[in-house]
């Protein structure tokens, strides 16, 4: 069972989200989402733009597949993790910390409270297997 | 799912296993980029066990080859292996394999896993007027061991008699013993072997190797491997609708007494001049080549990636691409809403663990 931290949110789609002290979410993918790729060697983050709830947003590469990250709630991507262009392997190494991929400037705040919680995002991993 | 008699072995060294075609096989056992260095500087193993061998006996197998087969087996002295493709009707390609000659009008062949049902259907129907028999040998098992250092590990292992042969051994050549069957072949551009086993042997062969420091690989750095040194993949690189003139293996068909299947859709296509050429091609910005991604170049010339993925030895994003013959230097390739330069390079990308680029 890859770890899935308490103080985080999640998507049906592996993105987790941190609230970050000044209100804006940081967002990258989970520690079981990154062992599900495998070593990953190429991530095109997003450009820095409004985005609605589900857009494509980037894309993460292993070196076997490709997979699109979505914008989990409304707003204006902000920054982004430049660290990645150098070294995507972070997403490996450190899902839920130095492999961040961006930082959102949430439109409204409701939309934080349907994302999944750590014990339910626990759950629809366990189904998928 | 279909598994292999290593099946177990698989999971106990950690890997992660994927559905292969209906074959429940590992993709990695921690990281495929390592498992490919392994294979480029030192040694690795791959259970490719899932793939179909069929013996041919009967004294008109030689007969049968050349009238299924594109090569030419009649190039084949004793314990020789052949690369070849075998076509339908219209030129295209129905499978790639590779051929063993045991002796005078005996055979092995060795086929890809997932294309297992229809070419024992194609043997069958074209076999009818011959008098050979083809034997499916389900009970054979395969390990690839392959890199600089895989026959030296195989030597330490392997019982007295047969590393004696081992270490005579020519490049395509097969060790024909009772309890191995060994080609000096692979499919990784590196030296090496393939052993063929009774499935009860090959648990204990897996753990000599592994005890030998063989790595084990999964399926994945098999990819990448066969990719670098521009080696086909079945169902990507080549299929029914692509001959071997337009996807580089012109050099596998034979010129002489072209009597085969799809001998006459070959010349014809020749005629009519060929249209479409494999290349190597090298993505020059950031990002990775996928299969189907579309190339076009300055004179709306178009092309398809067929392979596509990162080098680790190389660490840039390479691929196989049947492109028009006269595409120029200045080519595209669109990656979702991008389009970014590639440079076109002959294959292969690597072999013997060094760089062609």
């Amino acid at each position: 069972m890859s770890y899935v931290p308490d103080n985080l949110k999640y998507t049906e789609s592996h993105e987790w989200i941190e609230t970050l002290s000044n209100g804006n979410i940081r967002v990258g993918i989970s520690e079981h989402a990154q062992s599900a790729l495998g070593d990953i060697v190429f991530v095109e983050v997003p450009e820095l733009d409004s985005y609605a709830s589900g857009d494509e947003c980037a894309v993460v590469e292993s070196v076997k597949t490709a997979s699109d990250i979505y914008t989990p709630v409304t707003g204006t991507i902000v920054a982004v993790n430049d660290a990645l262009e150098d070294t995507p392997e972070l997403i490996n190494e450190s899902p839920y910390d130095d492999g961040w991929i961006f930082e959102m400037e949430v439109d409204n705040d409701d939309e934080l409270a349907d994302l999944k919680t750590a014990e339910e995002y626990r759950n629809s991993i366990e189904d998928e297997a | 799912m279909k598994t292999t008699c290593l099946h177990q072995a698989h999971i106990d060294a950690g890997a992660k296993m994927v559905d292969f075609g209906g074959w429940d096989m590992p993709i990695n056992y921690g990281s495929q980029i390592e498992e490919h260095h392994a294979v480029r500087k030192d040694k690795g193993m791959f259970d490719v066990s899932h793939m179909t061998v069929v013996d041919l006996v009967g004294q008109d197998s030689e007969k049968f080859l050349l009238h299924i087969l594109a090569n030419d087996v009649r190039k084949l002295k004793d314990s020789k292996a052949l690369y070849s493709t075998m076509l339908n009707e219209n030129g295209g390609i129905i499978d790639d394999l590779i051929v063993y000659k045991r002796a005078n009008n005996n055979y092995r062949i060795v086929v890809n896993a997932g294309t297992r049902e229809k070419d024992l259907a194609w043997f069958e129907k074209q076999i009818s007027n011959f008098d050979a028999q083809i034997t499916e040998q389900p009970n054979l098992a395969m390990i690839a061991v392959q890199g600089p250092n895989a026959i030296a590990a195989c030597l330490t292992i392997l019982p007295k008699e047969i590393s004696a042969q081992l270490s005579e051994l020519s490049k395509f050549s097969a060790i024909d013993a009772d309890d191995f069957y060994i080609g000096r072949t692979g499919y990784t551009g590196e030296d090496g072997v393939e052993i063929l086993v009774e499935e009860k042997n090959a648990i204990e062969l897996w753990n000599q190797l592994l005890q030998a420091g063989v790595v084990p690989c999964g399926l994945g750095s098999r990819d990448t491997l066969r990719l670098e040194s521009g080696m086909h993949l079945y169902g990507q690189d080549m299929n029914e609708d692509i001959s071997p003139l337009e996807c580089g293996l012109a050099w596998t068909v034979r010129k002489v007494d072209v009597n085969f299947v799809g001998s006459q859709a070959l010349m014809a296509l020749r005629e009519n001049g060929v249209k479409r050429k494999m290349t190597g091609v090298v993505l020059t910005e950031r990002g990775i080549l996928r299969h189907d991604q579309e190339l076009v170049d300055d004179k709306k010339m178009t092309g398809v990636v067929t392979s596509g993925s990162f080098s680790p030895t190389l660490d840039v994003a390479i691929g196989m691409a049947i492109v028009d013959k006269d595409m120029t230097d200045n080519v595209k390739v669109q990656i979702r809403k991008k389009q970014l330069p590639v440079k076109l390079i002959k294959l292969p990308f690597v072999r013997n663990g060094q760089s062609n680029i």
